[in-house]
């Protein structure tokens, strides 16, 4: 395999192109997402091979073109939505969740929506509360969608392959502050299963459950916890529906003691569903609590110096690991 | 769906339209009393009154066009294909419904027949139906997306965002909007400002307002704005004038608070689609009174048969329950 560096943004870019020259059923639909490319500039360039009828810029309606996609998944495309912001997931929800996740229940199994609605998540961009919630939770909880919330350009291109090609509605969910960050990919193609977690770190003494921006996060804490003589793991979901279950539990029977990170809010949020799994799974073989750390449950403020206490950092991780392994 | 392809003549054509109308009002009438004797589950919002719009709109189309419909919806199911026996067993929630029972009364979808389903969301399927006009447009079928809805679903923004994008990419749907002059109990008078087709207008699509009880007119009209929607000439929208007979849904019964029943009786009397289209082709001297006795017999038998199959079927298997989440 030739290996290669390249940028998450140019591996979601790259998992697109591939896709829209495999079938010919794939288009874009979204604001900006033509000759901008977005205003993350993701999907630069795409125009000048595919051209404006398959990237196509769309009026500033999110639930009039998220509708516009599901219908047109429903009869034989194979759209990938852009919503800009997960915030603005807010507005293609009625879409979303009572339109795409439903269809092939309700029809008892004849129609069905292959459809991917690509959107962000992150704070810290000092972009305050409209611009920078991680809204995965809303999605997770709706039986009918799947959703995928990559950490690194390798898995963002296999898992985004992965999902233009189910037949299911997906749920994408980039982190905005992930778009430069560069990593190995290699040239050949290749897919990433769904349901699949990926152990980003082998560790002994605690798990560390990450998700998406969190995994970096967690890294980094894993790195610190070293210095002090602990030992974390450090496993990546990478789907947070379908869930692999199996590998987090698995990975808390053999450390004894997990934390579980995701930049949602931390009421009712992903963090809560992860940890009753591996506190369901991994009862008897635990050493302490499963620990929870997601945004605070706060809007997202504008200033640095309060926006940054809301998301869960290296430090504060390894302060939670530190004191869970009862290290001083 | 259409058998003006296969029949003949107009007259033919047009009986087979009364026929299709005449089933719609005699499926209602059964619907009505399965919930009159409880055995039905849940409610069924009716469409009597309003045969003339599903009938004229889908004699107009292809079996494969598509349309999208609402909670208000046998009436588009029949009109488009569906059989009467499946459709009961839908309402019933049997297994040998077109949901295998999962959907119900507002949710019969029947791909087959080019439905894309009925919508309790009101306004919930005017991105689908554009979106299957889109990918009409992008794989190059030829085919048309209708989308019905009431006039109290033209207060959804959606349909300003949709309309917006049909008119600008010129997609081949059509926007059918069934004034009824309700939405629940509360008279559009109460909710709507300004004139319906005109919103339509302000986005540059061609709009038509038409008496929905006149099958003949509403599938002529219809047709031309199909025609024009397949030739690449974009969107347009059709405003049918109409009414239900019966109240919001089978439970609304006592209605006098929100409409008197001089308003009722004279939609009855004076504007019935099945009456009014009888009474052309009988002064016309197309048909005669036995001709047409002959298709209310006809229907009443398929519709009672349809029924008593659909009472007779079996439930789902609970196994089913978590089928078809996902494909
Ligand atoms: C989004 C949404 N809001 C409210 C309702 C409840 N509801 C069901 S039908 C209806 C009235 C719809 O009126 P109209 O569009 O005129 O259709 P009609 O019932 O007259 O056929 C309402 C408010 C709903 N199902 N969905
Ligand atoms: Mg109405």
């Amino acid at each position: 395999m030739s290996e290669r560096e390249i940028t998450f943004s140019e591996a979601i870019r790259e998992a697109l192109a591939e896709e829209l020259r495999r079938d010919p059923r794939v288009f874009i639909i979204g604001e900006d997402v033509a000759e901008a490319g977005t205003p993350f500039k993701v999907l630069s360039g795409l125009v000048d091979e595919f051209g404006k009828e398959r990237i196509i810029d769309s009026p500033i309606s999110e639930p009039g073109f998220t509708g516009v996609g599901v219908g047109a998944a429903m009869t034989g495309m194979r759209p990938v939505v852009d919503i800009m912001f997960g915030d603005f997931l807010t507005l293609s929800m009625d879409q979303i969740v009572n339109q795409a996740a439903k269809v092939h229940y309700m029809s008892g199994g004849k129609l069905k929506a292959p459809i991917v609605f690509r959107t962000t998540m992150g704070a810290t961009r000092r972009s305050a509360a409209q611009h920078s919630q991680s809204l995965q939770a809303w999605v997770s909880h709706v039986p009918g969608l799947k959703v995928v919330m990559p950490s690194t350009p390798y898995d963002a291109k296999g898992l985004l392959k992965t999902a233009i090609r189910d037949e299911n509605p997906v749920v994408f969910i980039e982190d905005k502050l992930m778009y430069k960050m560069k990593g190995i990919v290699p040239a050949e193609e290749y897919l990433i299963p769904f349901g699949v977690a990926d152990v980003k770190r082998k560790g002994d003494d605690i798990t560390l459950v990450a998700t998406s921006s969190m995994v970096q996060v967690a890294l980094g804490a894993a790195e610190k916890l070293k210095e002090i003589g602990i030992s974390a793991e450090v496993i990546d979901p990478r789907t947070t529906w379908p869930l692999d279950k199996q590998a987090m539990i698995d990975s808390a029977k053999k450390t004894s003691r997990v934390i579980v990170i995701d930049e949602g809010y931390e009421q009712y949020g992903v963090t809560a569903e992860l940890a009753s799994v591996i506190a369901d799974g991994a009862f008897y073989y635990l050493d302490a609590p499963v620990k929870r750390m997601g945004a605070m449950n706060v809007p997202i403020p504008f200033s640095p110096v309060l926006e940054d206490l809301t998301v869960p950092t290296e430090e504060t991780v390894f302060q939670m690991a530190k004191s869970l392994c009862q290290r001083s | 769906m259409s058998k003006k392809k296969e029949t003949s003549s107009d007259v033919e054509h047009w009986l087979y339209a009364y026929e299709q109308m005449a089933k719609i009002r005699e499926f209602e009438e059964k619907v009505n009393e399965l919930y009159m004797k409880a055995l039905m589950p849940g409610l069924a919002h009716l469409y009597s009154g309003q045969e003339a719009v599903a009938v004229g709109v889908c004699e107009a189309l292809h079996l494969d066009d598509y349309i999208t419909s609402t909670h208000r919806g046998h009436g588009h199911c029949l009109a488009k294909g569906a059989a009467v026996d499946r459709m009961f067993a839908e309402l019933l929630g049997k297994e040998a419904g077109f949901c295998k029972g999962k959907g119900g009364s507002m949710h019969i979808a029947d791909p087959d027949s080019g439905n894309l389903g009925a919508n309790a969301i009101v306004g919930g399927s005017m991105g689908i139906a554009t979106g299957a006009a889109l990918s009409a447009k992008m794989r190059g079928s030829g085919q048309v997306a209708v989308c019905f809805f009431g006039d109290g679903a033209v207060a959804q923004g959606l349909l300003y965002e949709v309309m917006n994008m049909a008119a600008l990419w010129k997609l081949p749907v059509i926007y059918v909007c069934e004034n009824n002059n309700y939405s629940e109990y509360t008279h559009r008078s109460e909710t709507l400002a300004g004139e319906i087709i005109a919103r339509a207008q302000a986005f540059g699509i061609h709009a038509e307002t038409v008496d929905g009880q006149d099958v003949q007119l509403v599938q002529e009209t219809m047709q031309k704005l199909v025609d024009r929607a397949r030739r690449g000439e974009g969107p347009a929208f059709l405003e049918c004038l109409t009414y239900r007979y019966y109240g919001h849904h089978v439970g609304d019964i006592n209605r006098t608070y929100y409409r008197s029943k001089e308003e009722e009786h004279d939609w009855r009397e004076n504007h019935d689609p099945l009456k009014l289209l009888a009474e052309k082709l009988i002064a016309q001297k197309l048909t005669d009174r036995a001709v047409l006795d002959k298709i209310l017999a006809d229907v009443a038998t398929e519709v009672e048969a349809g029924m008593q199959f659909a009472i007779n079927a079996p439930f789902p298997n609970p196994s089913e329950v978590n089928e078809d989440v996902y494909v």
